[in-house]
């Protein structure tokens, strides 16, 4: 994990407000680093995320719902992001399966806004930060 | 002319219920999200029965998108692995009765999503159906489109492809 300044206030921020949502505390997602446009978040390994009991591999949708939290996060971490955004669409590719066991850790980037709409990439990775789990494209609304 | 008689409705029913619930059961991120199914003849429904913990934005409030994609790909990979199974439990090849995770069929792959979010996800059940446009020997190509209080206005669809599993004699 990325050691941040303790009194990083936009990290501390990005915290509070993923802590205020339900479904991201039901995951157990923390945020582990924040800054310009970008944010790197991890959701800890969890017998209940499993999606095929015959190989104990974690289901694709907790993968791409970690990516998704973190894709928000990072359009509004961008100096010109929005105070709040809602996803428009996400492609997810799975490149392997996760090892069982691991945490998931996804790093977002918010490479692009307009008046409108923030571009967003994002990879996930278990231990093996060399290949990644899963990779995420996706556009997020921008509104003023 | 002796055409065999057709079986007893609820025997047919108990296999094809069973088979279903063996598929569904076994799977933990399902039962963790809520997602049953509905059956009509071998035409799946899935149903994402709302609790608060499936809230993305407390403000709206709103489903987390990544509980919609996570609904619409267990959607897609569970109308494939129910085509598969339908086929080895109706044919014989595998007893319903004693299914469980070591015998069941190997289930798909996804090797990609791309979900369209057309409206928000409000804080009541929602249902899915998936559209299976292709579905070869090694790749499958689906269509899932999820709607709430109404059919004709979805609030996410998806399309995915996804690794289908080697035949059981390969």
């Amino acid at each position: 994990m990325q050691m941040s300044h303790p009194s990083d206030p936009r990290r501390d921020q990005a915290r509070q407000f993923i802590l205020a949502l339900p479904h991201c505390t039901a995951l157990g997602m923390t945020v582990d680093s924040v800054s310009d446009g970008e944010a790197t978040m991890s959701m800890p390994w969890d017998d209940k995320l499993v999606g095929d009991p015959s190989t104990g591999v974690i289901h694709g949708g907790a993968v791409s719902t970690l990516m998704d939290t973190c894709g928000g996060t990072a359009v509004m971490a961008h100096p010109r992001g929005p105070a709040t955004t809602a996803t428009l669409d996400l492609r997810i590719d799975y490149m392997r399966p996760a090892t069982p066991g691991q945490a998931i850790t996804a790093t977002a980037t918010c490479y692009h806004v307009t008046r409108t709409v923030a571009f967003v990439r994002a990879v996930a990775t278990d231990d093996d930060t060399d290949n990644p789990v899963a990779a995420a494209t996706g556009a997020f609304t921008v509104r003023r | 002319m002796n055409r065999p008689r057709p079986e007893p409705v609820q025997i047919v029913k108990q296999r094809r219920d069973t088979a279903l619930k063996a598929l569904v059961e076994g799977i933990p991120y399902v039962q963790f999200l809520g997602i049953t199914f509905e059956r009509h003849g071998d035409e799946l429904t899935s149903i994402l029965n709302f609790q608060d913990m499936l809230i993305g934005n407390p403000a709206l409030p709103a489903i987390h998108g990544g509980v919609t994609s996570a609904f619409l790909e267990t959607t897609a990979l569970i109308e494939l692995g129910w085509q598969n199974l339908w086929t080895e439990i109706e044919s014989g090849r595998l007893d319903a009765e004693t299914l469980s995770p070591k015998t069941l069929p190997r289930m798909p792959k996804t090797i990609d999503l791309t979900v369209d979010y057309l409206r928000t996800g409000l804080p009541r059940d929602a249902y899915a159906r998936a559209k299976v446009n292709r579905s070869g020997r090694r790749y499958a190509s689906v269509q899932i489109e999820a709607w709430q209080d109404n059919r004709a206005r979805p609030f996410a669809q998806a399309t995915g492809h996804f690794l289908m599993p080697p035949a059981p004699d390969a």
